[in-house]
């Protein structure tokens, strides 16, 4: 009982991860219907910027703000200098487009820090807060993860701009009949997809440890997670990613082992595709005629 | 000197040209209709107007601004009110949270909230709906919405895309009562695309006749409504 405990708080604590990177690719495809294959390695990117920051001698969470508003404004001038420039492009331009910049952010952050594997500290202390079940990493993830989740609510519910972004999501069109600068409003998702990943980037490197390939597999279980909380729905995306962190968990303790953990996502991605293609939460579309 | 003046407007999709040569204009304070079938190019000429459709040729003058080649953001942020064809409606907002995107590029907080309180008057099922998600209006209510949130802009000049269309003739006559209202009382310019040529023709002080992207007649409202091919082909009598 105590052993299954463990998995499932763990689960929670990756769930929590993977939910933020769902939630950044549920973020760009809600305004643009792209699906930023690059997430992942630019949340890698951004947590060697954290590493070689705290490395310097910057402190943990002044170097995470930093990594936070660097992540940002990269994430911002990728949309405006490249994605820009192939928004209208057809699907499989764009997928090469994403996948480009993924192989060469993944080659570039290779050659700058090499592929040595490096330790990435955590902010929380080492001796469990919580009980046996949960070590403090695993319950400070969850807790930064809320703490995400809950700005983003406040940013997008009571700030005009939060306003703004969402119409520009809904209907571009119509929002630039009232007005609004649906370039930088795309622009803006960019950036803030950008910061939520650099934040999974730096809570996921401690426990999987840095090096240029630490996202594959994250960004996997994120897409997973997006897709089956419905890929336009920010919260289906949240607790895609709780649900696909505890299965994967409990599947690899009990059921499949560790070494096929990784196919378990690959197989919900197929399945959700197969049975269930708006995910659990997410609208199908009825367009009136 | 007119509000907005439109001189040999030329333009159209891709590679075809869908107007031609067509000018018009709106007077400060005045309304202004443009009549044709299906396909004559009214909502063309409204897009062109908002940067939406290729212009080829021709000047479009927006009090001292020239439109032509502007981005769309920036010809709203000059004080041009669009509604579109299909009302634009953001369907998973609220109606309020429609109204505030509609106020987006304004600064002056009571001057917003007057407005909110304006439009509420002259569409009292828009404030009983407030928070209700604007997916749930009925059509009749998402055209007033669609208006209201082109007001929220505090326009010069009201673009309108056949605002009757698919309603029931009560909710028309509804909404073109309050068109006259918003056009007496703020003095808005109103440029009204419509089907409903005797509605049309009653609001408006001048009119053209669009036919295949061309003007094929214009003049005042009240002549047009009188001539005979007008009063046969549109009028229906």
């Amino acid at each position: 009982m105590e052993a299954f405990l463990h998995q499932v708080f763990s689960g929670l604590a990756n769930g929590a991860i993977y939910a933020s990177l769902a939630l950044a690719l549920v973020m760009i495809y809600q305004s643009t219907h792209h699906i930023n294959f690059a997430q992942g390695e630019m949340a890698m990117f951004s947590t060697y910027l954290a590493w070689a920051m705290i490395n310097a001698g910057i402190p943990y969470w002044m170097a995470f703000a930093l990594t936070v508003i660097a992540s940002f404004f990269i994430g911002l001038t990728i949309e405006r200098v490249i994605v820009r420039r192939v928004a209208d492009a057809p699907v499989l331009t764009l997928v090469v487009v994403f996948i480009a910049l993924l192989v060469i952010l993944n080659s570039i952050t290779g050659w700058i820090f090499t592929y040595t594997i490096k330790v990435f500290p955590s902010p929380f202390p080492e001796q469990p807060l919580f009980g046996p079940y949960v070590s403090s990493h695993e319950a400070g993830v969850v807790g930064v993860s809320l703490i995400v989740l809950l700005l983003l609510f406040l940013f997008f519910r009571f700030t005009s701009l939060g306003l703004a972004m969402r119409a520009t999501a809904e209907n571009a069109v119509s929002s630039r009949l009232s007005g609004i600068r649906v370039g930088w409003m795309l622009a803006l998702g960019w950036g803030l997809a950008a910061s939520i990943g650099a934040i999974a980037g730096m809570m996921v490197a401690p426990i999987v440890y840095l090096d240029p390939n630490m996202m594959s597999g994250i960004l996997l279980y994120g897409i997973a997670a997006a897709l089956m909380g419905g890929i336009d729905n920010p919260f289906g995306a949240v607790v895609g990613g709780l649900i696909v962190g505890v299965l994967e968990n409990l599947m690899g303790a009990y059921v499949v082992g560790t070494e096929l953990k990784l196919t378990v996502a690959l197989m919900l991605i197929i399945g959700v595709l197969i049975f269930k293609p708006t995910g659990l939460f997410g609208r199908s579309f009825v367009t009136r005629v | 000197m007119a509000l907005l003046e439109v001189t040999g407007l030329t333009g159209g999709y891709g590679v075809t040209d869908v107007l031609h040569d067509v000018s018009f204009s709106v007077e400060q304070g005045g309304i202004t209709t443009i009549l044709g079938a299906n396909g004559a190019g009214k909502t063309s000429v409204l897009r062109a107007l908002c940067g939406m459709l290729r212009v080829s040729g021709g000047t479009i003058q927006f009090a001292s601004d020239k439109l032509n080649g502007r981005a769309t953001e920036s010809i709203v942020r000059l004080g041009i009110g669009h509604v579109p064809d299909g009302r634009g409606t953001f369907l998973n907002l609220t109606t309020e949270e429609n109204l505030r995107v509609g106020a987006m590029t304004r600064k002056d907080k009571a001057g917003i909230s007057e407005d909110f309180k304006r439009v509420y008057g002259y569409f009292p099922r828009l404030q009983e709906r407030r928070h209700q998600q604007a997916g749930t209006l009925s059509g009749g209510e998402q055209q007033m919405l669609a208006i209201s949130r082109a007001l929220m802009l505090r326009p010069r000049l009201l673009l309108l895309d056949e605002p009757s269309f698919g309603l029931a003739p009560l909710v028309v006559q509804d909404i073109f009562r309050i068109m006259r209202t918003i056009n007496d009382e703020q003095k808005v310019a109103i440029l009204l695309v419509e089907q409903n040529a005797s509605l049309a023709l009653e609001l408006a002080d001048s009119a053209y006749l669009l036919e295949t992207g061309r003007v094929v007649m214009s003049g005042p409202a009240r002549e047009l409504r009188e001539a005979e091919s007008v009063r046969r082909s549109y009028l229906g009598y």
